[in-house]
This record gives C-alpha cells, sequence and structure tokens, in this order.
C-alpha cells in the first residue's frame, strides 16, 4: 500500500475525484466535527499539504462490526476517501500481503514511522492461558499490541471491545478478555466506544488526527469529547414524550405505535454516551430508538452485564441473588417492617402481662 | 483550629458521661430541630418521586406538548434534592458550632470502652432483657449507630451520587458535573450509578421504618404526649 510520502489530495486526484467534491468532503467533516466554517479550508489545505499519517490497524478478538461501519462513511468520498486519507499500511482484514509479507510490514513501520504512526486497534486481546485464546502470526495477540503501542503516535481503541471490553469479556470471561488500556497502561488511549461506533465518528476522528496531527480532547473516560458529551437521550426526538410522561408500555401497544419514549422498555439513552442520536445512522437515515426499539446503551462499560436490556433497573447479580433494586429493597424494608412489628406486639404484650410491677416512672427518659 | 477539634472531642467523650436523668435539657435544640422536619419532608419528596424516576409513570394522554408530568416529578425531586443537601450542609455547620449532642449524628466513639457498654445495655433493653434505659441527653447508642451508619452515610452517599447524575442532565460544563463528574471514575457507566441510588433509596426506607418506631415507643412507653414531635 502507500508508503506514508504522497498526500492525501494527490492520491484522490489520481482516483479521478474532482477538487469539488474534495471541497465539499473538507466542509462536511468540519461541519460533523463540530468546528467553525473556517477549518474547512485549514482542512483542504492540511490534506493537500502533509505526507498521509501511516496507520496500523490491529485486530484482536472481535466480529468486525467497527471495520464494516467505517467503510460504510457516508461522507461525499465514501470509503475510497477514507481509504486513501491514511495510508493503511497493514490491516490483515484488507490487505493484499500475507503471510511473512504482512508481519515484515509491522517491523519496518514500528522502526521507519518511529512515534509517527497511528495505531488503530478493534478487538481486545484475552489474557488467560498466556493468551492463548487469540494467536496472531504464531503469537498471543496482546504481545504483537504492546510491542506496536510502544513506538505509536496515537493509539485508538475502536469499538467497545478495546475500549470496554465488551460481549467477549461479559461474564464470567472465560478468555480473560480486557479492553487495552488494562495492558498499554503508560499512553493516553483514545476511547471510541459503540458496537460499532457510528462511521462519521470514526472517520471524523481520522481526519482530526491526519490534519490537525495532534489528539483531539478527551473526556475523563477517554472518549473524543466532540463525540462523546452528550447522552443519546439528550438529543433523543422522544425526549417530549419522556418529560409528558408518555411510556411505551408493551412492544405493540398504541402508544409504541404513536412514537412514545421507550424508557419503561428499557431504554438506555439516559445513560449512554454517543453521536447516534445527533448524527444517526447508514448517513443519517435513522437510529434504533426512530425504529422503534430502545437504546442498549451499546458505547458504555459493561453494557452486555447491565440486563436486562428490556427492563429499566438493572438486575443486580450479587451474593447469588438475582433481583432488581426495588425488589431487594422491598424485601429488605418488607423483613424490617416485620420485624418492627413483631417488636412492636411483644412490646405490646409485655406492657399488658407487666404493668402492676412496673416501677411507676422508674427510669424514664427525660 | 487545632485547639478546636481537640475541645470539640473532649467533649464528645464526656458527652454521655455529663448525662443526667431528669435534669435540665442542656443544648439548644431549635435548630437541630428545626432541620429535623425540613429534611425528613425532602427525604418523603425524594423517595416518593424518586421511587416514580425509577419505574416511570403510567401513561398519559394527548399531545406531548399538553402534559410535563415526567418532568414536574422530576423537577420536584432535584428540588427536594437542593433543600435535602443546602439543609445537610447546614447541619454540619451546627454540628461543628453547636454542642457535642449536636455532633452526635456525625461522630461516633466507636474507641471508648463505654460506648460499647452503653450499646449492649441498648441492645439488652431492645431485646427485653432488660427495662431500665440508660437514656440521658442525646440519642442512645444505638440509635446512634443507626443514624451514622444508615442516616447520615447514606446522605452523604445520596447526595454525591443525586448530583453526579445531575451534572449528566445539566451538561458536562455544569458546575454539578465538575465537581461532583469524578463519581464517573468510579463507575464509568452511569447505569451503576443509578442503581447504587435507587438502592439508598431503600437504606432510608429502613432507616426511616426503625427510626419512626423507636421514637413512638419510646414517646408511648414514657407516657408522655409524643414529645419528641414537638
Ligand atoms: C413521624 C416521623 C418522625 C418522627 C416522629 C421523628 C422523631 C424524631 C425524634 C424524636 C428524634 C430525636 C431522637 C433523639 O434525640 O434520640 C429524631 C431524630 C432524628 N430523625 Fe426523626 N422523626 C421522624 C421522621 C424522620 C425521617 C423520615 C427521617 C429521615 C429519614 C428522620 C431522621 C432523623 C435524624 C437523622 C435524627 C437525628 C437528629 C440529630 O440529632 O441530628 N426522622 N426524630
Ligand atoms: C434521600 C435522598 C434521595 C433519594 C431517596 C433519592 C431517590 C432516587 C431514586 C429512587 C431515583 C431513581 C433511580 C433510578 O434511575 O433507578 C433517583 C434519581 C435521581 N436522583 Fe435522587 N434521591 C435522593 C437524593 C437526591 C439528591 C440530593 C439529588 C441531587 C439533586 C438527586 C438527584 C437525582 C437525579 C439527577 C436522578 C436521575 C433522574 C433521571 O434520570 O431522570 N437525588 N433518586
Ligand atoms: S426513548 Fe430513550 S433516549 Fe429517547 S427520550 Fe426515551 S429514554 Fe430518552
Ligand atoms: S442507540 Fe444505543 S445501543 Fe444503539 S447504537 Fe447507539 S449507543 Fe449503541
Amino acid at each position: 500500500m502507500g508508503d506514508g510520502r504522497e498526500t492525501f489530495y494527490s492520491v484522490i486526484r489520481r482516483q479521478g475525484i474532482t477538487r469539488r467534491s474534495f471541497h465539499k468532503f473538507c466542509s462536511l467533516t468540519a461541519a460533523s466535527l463540530g468546528l467553525g466554517p473556517l477549518t474547512a479550508s485549514r482542512i483542504a489545505h492540511a490534506l493537500e499539504t502533509k505526507p498521509r499519517v501511516p496507520v496500523i490497524w490491529l485486530h484482536g478478538l472481535e466480529c468486525t462490526c467497527c471495520s464494516e461501519s467505517f467503510i460504510r462513511s457516508a461522507h461525499p468520498l465514501i470509503k475510497d476517501a477514507l481509504l486513501s486519507m491514511i495510508s493503511l499500511d497493514y490491516d490483515h482484514m484488507i490487505m493484499a500481503a500475507a503471510g511473512h509479507q504482512a508481519e515484515a510490514i509491522l517491523e519496518e513501520t514500528r522502526a521507519k514511522y518511529k512515534g509517527g504512526y497511528v495505531l488503530a486497534v478493534e478487538g481486545n486481546p484475552p489474557l488467560n492461558e498466556g493468551g492463548m485464546f487469540c494467536i496472531d502470526g504464531g503469537k498471543p495477540f496482546v504481545e504483537k499490541l504492546t510491542s506496536m503501542a510502544e513506538e505509536a503516535m496515537a493509539i485508538i481503541a475502536w469499538g467497545t471491545c478495546a475500549s470496554w471490553g465488551c460481549v467477549q469479556a461479559a461474564k464470567p470471561n472465560p478468555t480473560g478478555a480486557v479492553p487495552i488500556d488494562k495492558v498499554v497502561t503508560n499512553r493516553q488511549i483514545i476511547k471510541v466506544p459503540g458496537c460499532p461506533p457510528v462511521a462519521e465518528v470514526m472517520s471524523g476522528l481520522v481526519t482530526f488526527i491526519t490534519t490537525f496531527g495532534k489528539l483531539p480532547e478527551l473526556d475523563r473516560q477517554g472518549r473524543p469529547s466532540m463525540f462523546y458529551s452528550e447522552r443519546i437521550h439528550d438529543k433523543c426526538y422522544r425526549r417530549s414524550h419522556f418529560d409528558a410522561g408518555q411510556f411505551v408500555e408493551e412492544w405493540d401497544d398504541t402508544n409504541a405505535r404513536k412514537g412514545y419514549c421507550l424508557y419503561k422498555m428499557g431504554c438506555k439513552g439516559p445513560t449512554t454516551y454517543n453521536a447516534c442520536s445527533a448524527l444517526r445512522w447508514n448517513g443519517g437515515v435513522s437510529f434504533p430508538i426512530q425504529s422503534g426499539h430502545g437504546c442498549l446503551g451499546c458505547s458504555e462499560d459493561s453494557f452486555w452485564d447491565k440486563g436486562p436490556f428490556y427492563d429499566r433497573l438493572t438486575t443486580i447479580r450479587q451474593f447469588g441473588i438475582e433481583e432488581n433494586a426495588d425488589e431487594i429493597g422491598m424485601a429488605a424494608a418488607g423483613v424490617v417492617g416485620l420485624t418492627v412489628a413483631a417488636h412492636a406486639a411483644v412490646t405490646a404484650v409485655k406492657r399488658l402481662t407487666h404493668r402492676p410491677d412496673r416501677p411507676a416512672d422508674k427510669g424514664k427518659p427525660s | 483550629m487545632q485547639d478546636r477539634a481537640q475541645k470539640l472531642l473532649a467533649a464528645v467523650d464526656a458527652a454521655p458521661t455529663a448525662r443526667r436523668r431528669g435534669g435540665v435539657v442542656a443544648y439548644i435544640y431549635a435548630p437541630v430541630r428545626l432541620w429535623h422536619w425540613v429534611n425528613a419532608a425532602a427525604i418523603l419528596v425524594l423517595s416518593l418521586t424518586g421511587y416514580f424516576i425509577g419505574t416511570g409513570t403510567p401513561a398519559t394522554w394527548g399531545k406531548a406538548s399538553g402534559s410535563f408530568l415526567f418532568g414536574y416529578i422530576r423537577f420536584a425531586h432535584f428540588s427536594a434534592g437542593y433543600v435535602l443537601s443546602v439543609g445537610f450542609l447546614l447541619r454540619i455547620y451546627w454540628a461543628l458550632r453547636g454542642n457535642a449532642n449536636a455532633i452526635q449524628i456525625f461522630c461516633v466513639p466507636l474507641w471508648r470502652g463505654c460506648f460499647w457498654r452503653e450499646l449492649y445495655h441498648e441492645i439488652r433493653r431492645y431485646a427485653f432483657l432488660t427495662v431500665e434505659p440508660e437514656r440521658g441527653l442525646g440519642h442512645n447508642r444505638l440509635a446512634q449507630l443507626a443514624m451514622f451508619f444508615m442516616f447520615t452515610q447514606t446522605i452523604t452517599f445520596m447526595v454525591v451520587t443525586g448530583f453526579a447524575l445531575y451534572g449528566q442532565g445539566a451538561g458536562t460544563d455544569s458546575w454539578q458535573y465538575k465537581v461532583f463528574g469524578w463519581v464517573f471514575s468510579l463507575w464509568p457507566n452511569s447505569q451503576d450509578v443509578h442503581t447504587w441510588h435507587h438502592l439508598g433509596l431503600w437504606v432510608i426506607v429502613m432507616f426511616a421504618l426503625v427510626h419512626i418506631y423507636a421514637v413512638l415507643r419510646d414517646d408511648i412507653m414514657s407516657r408522655r404526649n409524643f414529645p419528641s414531635m414537638k
């Protein structure tokens, strides 16, 4: 693939993309990043002059939904543009090279672009049995990951697998899968959670890094603030029904047909930071809630263990119990209530039977 | 400062031994009473509205623009939350500048032998093994323990998690998020914060059950006309 010296602009021109569409792409990207109108020309300038950034894209335990999402980025230039914006030097899903030839690219990039390449990680390393559950190029994946992370300019954790662990880390997590920040501990990692992340979030982030040559502003959890500072709930178009107290009660009731809020059906929108309700999916066509299904919270830590997906309250699985907060609370309060009642009954009986002997006024509290 | 802290601790230590039965009530009670009822009212509102926030309301009809039911429930919760929090801060202030009895619910002298002796006695009293109450001024030891662990701790927890959740709605640039956002470093998925905040409701309910029972029982046993409610 590319040698990292060419600019993005020269590559797309060679592919026959017009200057006009190029500028359209730049302004749309600026808009989706929430940057001002002047930035569009800065993006254009950078893409015309800066050499393409080499990207190493590793795959651990994952389902490839992140790659699937990425290549569906809906900007005018779609996947061609994206794949030419960066110099995707290694990605075993879509690269031509194979075997030793492919593995050699890793070493080469690591040596040639020391501190200058972007490491994008899809999936995560399993640590049990010495990492045997994910062997890649004859070695446990975790080794490849940590060695490539050492010399990278920036490390991107694509999706919920790399960011939080995802389904393969669900209890009881037999392979010991961990998010990459558990093994790459000395570096800032950009987390782009979601299962998968929204395509425009991925391409927007790549554009930002390649254009400005720096990391975007990250929040407390290491996510780019420009895409993850609001919850699904904050921009959900059903929010007026939430505030009105109009909820879907059953999947096929009239309320569902009227498009009421899915809160009672377990929608995790109020606790999920992601861009779905703002950017939507498949080029802005729709997003889960618009299609009548609650948010599962797929971009949040351990969303896979915070079920059920269709109940408002999370089931608590501790000490062998499997109830939600209300069930546990009511049971405990019931026990306390019964104890109080029993105590009151004993008190009454004692008082009736002992009254004559009771020394008058003795020991009365002041 | 150091001096004052030491004096205060000494007073905490001394207070129980200085109790007298039937003596003059020697501490300033009114502010704590006033706080108590404001606090109890706020908690009543918070518990009811909190429960509805957790379960959702039965369906209302008509256009969404014509109704703001859930919005009002949440508004009531947040307003009562502010009242509770400000009251709690004032109560802490009062504990620091009031007398040793006012600090009882914040500071349990676990390190003192007489605390355990009195606690043992109180347990025996509630187990009907003795009738002699050892209660002088202030709370009895069992009550003090319950107040510290079930009330003071839980309310602190509820205020902190409550404001963290509030910060999510107010936005990541709000002061609530800036001050309490660290909660989400402990629980990266705020669904957990909801779950814990929700469990807190039930701890408060349990406290209230036992507390109100104990108070009523004491009033009846002492054959007074519910003096504690005044
Ligand atoms: C019918 C309702 C209630 C009655 C009659 C009542 C009565 C009392 C009485 C008599 C005391 C003083 C006990 C003593 O000095 O040993 C007290 C203290 C206290 N009560 Fe209540 N109470 C009620 C409801 C509540 C509720 C709902 C809460 C909160 C959940 C609450 C929290 C407290 C606390 C924290 C104290 C300690 C006050 C302090 O010393 O700072 N009470 N209550
Ligand atoms: C005794 C004190 C309190 C009780 C019993 C209480 C109870 C509850 C309950 C049961 C919930 C529903 C949790 C769920 O989602 O399952 C809730 C939510 C909430 N509470 Fe509290 N709470 C208390 C104090 C506070 C305080 C001091 C604040 C701060 C302003 C606060 C702010 C909130 C917020 C922001 C929510 C989430 C509302 C939403 O998601 O729409 N709470 N509370
Ligand atoms: S459908 Fe979900 S995200 Fe939308 S308003 Fe209701 S609870 Fe919030
Ligand atoms: S709506 Fe929720 S579950 Fe669906 S993709 Fe977005 S964040 Fe994930």
